[in-house]
């Protein structure tokens, strides 16, 4: 069916959907950077005039920019280290036979599907609140003083939601990671002598090397985007403790109306984002060509 | 050193009993086949000499002392598996050197025995290769040389042809049998084809059901098979088992005869009268499916490769009294 005229109206007969997708990707993309080289803030109208790199400049030499490249590091860092090591250990402990398998490979999975904001309050007021929370009344019931976990250790606070968000998607991957190994493999490595320390080490943990690869860059590009749990639990604070880059933008578009400084943030966003999924791309790509 | 001593091993996997208990020793340098149709248990047998299973019941010894209990790894047996189970993510080199490695071998004596299993087996040019770059022969070998680095009391071999096109395969058997010949250590070699077990085996074990139907030299089985489902399974094409009048006038329940013990006579003093179905002209042999009043599964002959019969002709043959096995009701042999 590959001739040159089925080839052209192939070609015809996509084009509108991928001029749709195209100007439904450009026209916002090019109005933001448009917008990024405006002085263009609602509290002060009048005329919008071209500022060149002055809205990056500012957004950048900001303390609370510093801040946020760190707290958004430090928060992408900590969620992936806990979800691949508690993911890894999920998949080799619901890799086990045992009875009620099915329900408690659901259970473990539920956490994904309940929405980043749900969450978010039910983990502020029902666990970390400390006069309400399940934390403080355990504490008390210690007889230790209850942990104000969002005014102590905010980022940690943060960092642990996102993470019960994310460990079932790191679980369900290797899970099936796992359970794609050859048995025999496992079999012909007992006989070898290995124990099962080194049984994990040699031959589990290279087999899952690639599932682990695809679990943090997936996770890397969500991850950078974290913004429904820290709106709902710190609204960013105390101070910019748990400010991260998103959460950034939404301060200066929305809470300061600095439309310019915004799209300029947005914009530095968009190239941080797209610089993991150029990693993205090539790894998968590389996956599915093997 | 390597005599594998079972009393009274069975297996069962909750209710279901797949080995009922069974006796059987190999003797040490033994090249011992398992051999019997697909789910017969010659694979769990083997695994359970391996360590891989749990016995349900019975003692297993291996040069005298107690293994029932022993993890697989402090048996000293080595195993290939039937998909190799080579470990992707390392070099031949590393493969071989594994169990080497797991034992806390000092690098210079693992260099050494990789370099010597690689030359015994023509891997020298392979060593920095991953697995996935090798064909099917050499994977197999691969293998093979993980297993002889050990220098176990015993090799286990699980169906470790059937992978491979026939070509190969024939290259193979002679392959594992020069390396018997050469390091004159116990094998025990589980297969399902019989001219695999036939070939390479001093000692056949034939199973059926979990069950041992005959223990004997290849020869043994061929000539004198102690039951019908023996004399059905070993010898290719099958042995022809005639029941009837035929059979009763032998004095037997069943009577059996190899295609090579019936001869095609044109003289009009044949016993047996057919006409011929499907031939198989090999060149040097014929193969004829003769189709008998009376019977509804063909009669295999074999003739010579001169013998000019087509499809529709009618044929005359003269089985030869001495090669004719009788069974009774029981499938036993009748002497």
């Amino acid at each position: 069916m590959a001739t040159k005229a089925s080839r052209a109206a192939a070609r015809l007969m996509i084009s509108p959907a991928v001029l749709l997708l195209l100007g439904w990707m450009i026209v916002p993309l090019s109005l933001t950077v448009y917008f990024s080289f405006l002085r263009y803030n609602l509290l002060m109208p009048g005329d919008n005039p071209f500022v060149g790199w002055e809205n990056y400049q500012w957004f950048v030499t900001d303390t609370s920019f510093t801040a946020a490249m760190v707290n958004t590091l430090l928060l992408v860092g900590g969620v992936l280290l806990i979800t691949v090591l508690g993911g890894i250990l999920f998949a080799l402990l619901l890799d086990q036979p045992m009875w009620g398998q099915g329900v408690i490979r659901i259970m473990v999975i539920a956490p994904f599907f309940v929405m980043p904001t749900v969450s978010g309050l039910v983990w502020k007021n029902m666990f970390m609140n400390p006069v309400n929370g399940i934390f403080g009344h355990i504490a008390q019931g210690l007889g230790m003083a209850p942990i104000d976990f969002f005014s102590q250790v905010p980022l940690l606070s943060i960092i642990g939601i996102v993470s019960w968000q994310w460990l079932p998607f790191a679980t369900l991957i290797l899970l099936t990671a796992l359970q794609s190994l050859d048995q025999e493999q496992l079999e012909a490595a007992e006989m070898d002598g290995a124990s099962w320390p080194a049984r994990f080490w040699f031959i589990m943990l290279p087999h899952l090397a690639r599932a682990i690869t695809v679990v943090i860059l997936i996770q890397t590009i969500f991850l950078l985007s974290v913004f429904a749990e820290i709106l709902v639990t710190t609204n960013g604070g105390p101070g910019t403790a748990t400010t991260n880059l998103t959460y950034l933008i939404y301060v200066s578009s929305l809470l300061q109306y600095d439309v310019g400084m915004g799209s300029a943030g947005g914009v530095i966003a968009i190239i941080l984002a797209n610089i993991v999924a150029i990693f993205l791309m090539r790894m998968i790509g590389k996956n599915l060509d093997a | 050193m390597g005599r594998i001593t079972l009393n009274n091993v069975g297996k069962s996997f909750g209710a279901v009993e797949v080995i009922p208990p069974l006796d059987l020793t190999i003797e040490d340098g033994e090249f011992v086949v398992f051999v019997g149709p697909s789910g017969c248990g010659k694979s769990t047998l083997l695994r359970l000499i391996a360590g891989l299973e749990d016995v349900s019941g019975g003692q297993i010894r291996i040069d005298g002392a107690d293994a029932t209990g022993l993890p697989p790894a402090r048996r000293g047996l080595a195993m290939v598996f039937q998909s190799y189970a080579l470990y992707p993510h390392m070099s031949v080199r590393k493969n071989i050197a594994f169990p080497l490695r797991m034992a806390g071998m000092d690098k210079a004596e693992q260099d050494r025995r990789v370099a010597e299993a690689a030359r015994v087996l023509n891997l020298t040019d392979y060593l920095d290769r991953r697995p996935g770059q090798l064909s099917g022969g050499q994977r197999q070998r691969v293998a093979i040389g993980r297993a002889i680095v050990r220098e176990p009391a015993a090799f286990l071999f699980d169906e470790p042809l059937s992978n491979l096109d026939a070509a190969l395969r024939v290259g193979m058997r002679l392959e594992i049998s020069e390396l018997h010949e050469r390091l004159k250590t116990t094998m025990v070699y589980v297969t399902h084809d019989q001219v695999e077990a036939m070939t390479m085996a001093d000692k056949i074990v034939v199973l059926n059901a979990g069950r041992i139907e005959q223990v004997g030299s290849p020869l043994d089985l061929y000539r004198r098979p102690r039951n019908v489902f023996v004399a059905g399974f070993i010898g290719s094409p099958r042995m022809n088992l005639i029941t009837g009048p035929e059979a009763a006038r032998h004095g037997a329940h069943t009577i059996g005869i190899r295609p090579e013990h019936i001869r095609v006579s044109d003289d009009e003093t044949c016993i047996w009268k057919g006409e011929v179905g499907v031939s198989e002209h090999l060149g040097s042999d014929t193969y004829f499916h003769i189709h008998m009043a009376g019977r509804d599964e063909p009669l295999t002959v074999r003739a010579g490769g001169d013998v000019d019969l087509y499809h529709g002709d009618t044929i005359c043959l003269k089985p030869d009294e001495a090669h004719i096995h009788r069974f009774d009701e029981k499938g036993h042999r009748i002497e």
